[in-house]
């Protein structure tokens, strides 16, 4: 009995990311073909034991190679990544105070607050970031107040542009940060805190000797859990983003679609896969650091 | 009396199941029909039709190459056409089951046969131009009296694209119909497939796009109509739709919808049943029913585009029929062109090009 709990997990690995991930690779390996499906070679078993040795030996890593040639990639790749790291940092700066002003609220307030912080949810994803468009546009509502209360004299040109991509990542991701930092600061003792002013700590001196180291474990599956799906985002850039707002998410996209090259568009998320391997590793190092430490 | 009842109401029940069970779908672009038609082809067959909507060949031929679509009858341009074609994406028409095609006219299906022989795959929905979209007013306000607003030198005349940059261009994000007028404007062949020659295109692109706000194939009908943009380069229809609503909306924006002198490029959309469509009954009926020339005469009013359909001229209003920006003069027609699919290679030398057009890099 015990063995099945342990094979469930297994099994929804398997069947959920490992096989999916081999069709992916497989495609990645073939070539761009006017057919259906847009990539030769595909495998007929029916054709035996030599069928699946010609498949196999039609393969390549041609597509690998054709990524390294042309800039576009590595830009991209880049580029999300650093699109990735400033809005986590941003999303961390927002983030924290709120989570911290949950935690020291009333007890009673607390559920409300985290009602409202899970609020958004409710609505699609994909409504809540068209929303953005309507309060960033040229003739939106953000531009219509600030024209109203005279803070500016011309409308700013806000949507399409990096600034609106990281409020959208900001505003989406801010309950994956708001959540982890306030289980964090929810468990943190009280009396650590008039232990620390009871020898001499300043308010601010405790908050930065005290609660910050404590609230660690929280603020990295924070930063991970933002940074980590931010880096692959597609619809917000698309969305919000201007044309020259370059996104591995988006150029994946325009791989699948625009070029309908299946094989090409295999590779780049192959290797996305692979950069993004490194963070989720060591968010797990991580998270497993602090099961053990709790215990 | 009992016994009929109960039998009147399991036929009802069987009927309505049978009802349920027949449905037509269909994947057109978006804004390309008056929605009453629809209705219309509900209430005439029974059959329930589920309408989808998309702003891109690319997006649309993807869907064809992975197969299984599920739609029954899908709108590609006559260029993507060809392609899946070759592909085996469609099926060959049933023209026994299309009594209405004889309403068709040759002007057009001469020349769609250049994509689909003797039409044996498609029939012509709608056809247009790709032409200039500008917001008069406001272009001459920035470029002045005699602004070029017929002319591809008002969106590929880099000092042109600088001062309008400040009022808001919006190009068509389809390279398959940017390269060939870039190639025009500098007096190239727009059909070329030499990647020497679409090079020089890529140049007069790089050119103008610091200028260029959004590429986007749909948002700009919107954008002209409120006056968030005063230039967009698209197509007819699209840039005569958003003119009438600016003028519904009263609010002072006037639009207007040119052909280059230069020339444009002429593009034919065409119905086809894909190869594994659920219902190709259900979806010849459809075509059929498109090619009646009431119904093609109320999608062409409501969209202003032309359309292939001869008989349904009676019926088109006279702002459509007699507007030579919808139905172009034989002069004019002339001076039009169209353009054959790229091959695999080119096609992608042209889709890397367009990447380095939109983002820079």
């Amino acid at each position: 009995m015990k063995r099945l709990f342990t094979v469930i997990p297994y099994a929804w690995l398997i069947v959920l990311f490992l096989v999916p991930f081999a069709i992916v690779f497989k495609i990645s390996l073939s070539d761009y073909a006017v057919s259906i499906p847009p990539y030769a070679p595909t495998l007929d078993i029916a054709g035996g034991w030599q069928a699946v040795k010609d498949f196999l030996g039609e393969l390549d890593f041609e597509n690998y190679v054709f990524l390294t040639e042309d800039a576009l990639y590595w830009k991209a790749y880049l580029s999300s990544l650093k699109i990735a790291a400033i809005s986590t940092v941003l999303t961390l700066l927002v983030g924290y105070p709120i989570a911290y002003g949950m935690a020291r609220a009333p007890e009673a307030w607390r559920p409300t607050l985290m009602m409202l912080v899970i609020l958004p949810f409710w609505t699609s994803f994909l409504i809540r970031v068209y929303a953005w468009i309507g309060i960033l546009a040229t003739e939106g509502l953000l531009n219509q107040f600030l024209l109203w209360i005279g803070i500016i004299d011309a409308p700013l040109g806000l949507l399409n542009t990096p600034t609106a991509v990281y409020i959208g990542i900001v505003y989406t991701y801010l309950p994956f940060m708001i959540l982890p930092i306030y289980a964090a600061l929810d468990r943190l003792d009280p009396s650590l805190l008039e232990a620390a002013e009871d020898l001499g700590c300043s308010r601010t001196t405790a908050f930065w000797t005290v609660t910050v180291p404590l609230s660690r474990p929280g603020v990295i599956a924070g930063c991970f859990l933002v940074f980590i799906p931010a880096v692959g985002e597609v619809v917000i850039p698309s969305l919000l983003g201007g044309s020259d707002t370059l996104m591995i998410g988006k150029i994946l996209w325009e791989e699948f679609f625009s070029n309908r090259d299946w094989p090409v568009a295999s590779a780049v998320a192959t290797i996305l896969l692979l950069i993004l391997v490194v963070p989720i590793v060591l968010f797990q190092r991580q998270q497993q650091a602090a099961r053990e430490a709790e215990q | 009396m009992k016994r009929t009842l109960f039998t009147t109401l399991a036929l009802a029940a069987m009927a309505s199941t049978a009802a349920i069970a027949e449905e037509v779908r269909v994947y057109n672009w978006s804004d390309y029909i008056d929605e009453e038609l629809l209705t219309k082809f509900e209430e005439e067959t029974g059959i329930d039709l589920i309408y989808d909507v998309f702003d891109s060949n690319e997006v649309l031929e993807t869907k064809m190459l992975a197969g299984s679509s599920g739609y029954d009858v899908v709108v590609p341009t006559g260029t993507f056409l060809q392609r899946q074609i070759s592909a085996g994406a469609f099926q060959k028409l049933d023209d026994a089951q299309l009594p209405n095609r004889e309403n068709m006219w040759d002007v057009v299906s001469s020349r769609t046969d250049k994509y689909d022989p003797n039409g044996e795959y498609s029939i012509n929905y709608m056809w247009g131009t790709t032409g200039i979209g500008a917001n008069v007013n406001k272009v001459k306000e920035v470029l002045g009296e005699g602004a070029p607003t017929d002319s591809l030198a008002l969106v590929f005349d880099p000092a042109n694209m600088e001062k309008l940059a400040s009022c808001g261009v919006h190009f068509l994000d389809a390279p398959t119909e940017m390269i060939p007028a870039a190639l025009k404007y500098i007096g190239e062949d727009p059909n070329s497939q030499d990647p020497e020659v679409i090079a020089k295109a890529e140049e007069v692109l790089m050119a103008v796009r610091p200028y260029v706000q959004k590429f986007h194939s749909s948002e700009y009908i919107n954008a002209l109509a409120n006056g968030e943009i005063c230039v967009a380069f698209g197509w007819s229809g699209d840039i005569l739709q958003a003119r009438d609503r600016a003028a519904e909306a009263d609010n002072g924006v006037e639009i207007t919808y040119t052909i280059p002198k230069e020339g444009a490029l002429m593009w034919f959309d065409q119905m086809a049943i894909p190869v594994d469509a659920p219902n190709p009954e259900g979806a010849h009926k459809f075509l059929d029913f498109i090619m009646n020339a009431e119904n093609m005469a109320a999608a062409s009013n409501y969209v202003y585009y032309a359309n292939g359909n001869e008989a349904s001229q009676q019926y088109l209003n006279e702002d459509v029929i007699g507007d030579t920006a919808i139905y172009p003069s034989e002069e004019t027609l002339e001076n039009l062109y169209t353009v054959d699919p790229y091959d695999a290679k080119v096609q992608r030398t042209v889709t890397r090009l367009w990447t380095k057009v939109k983002s820079g890099t």
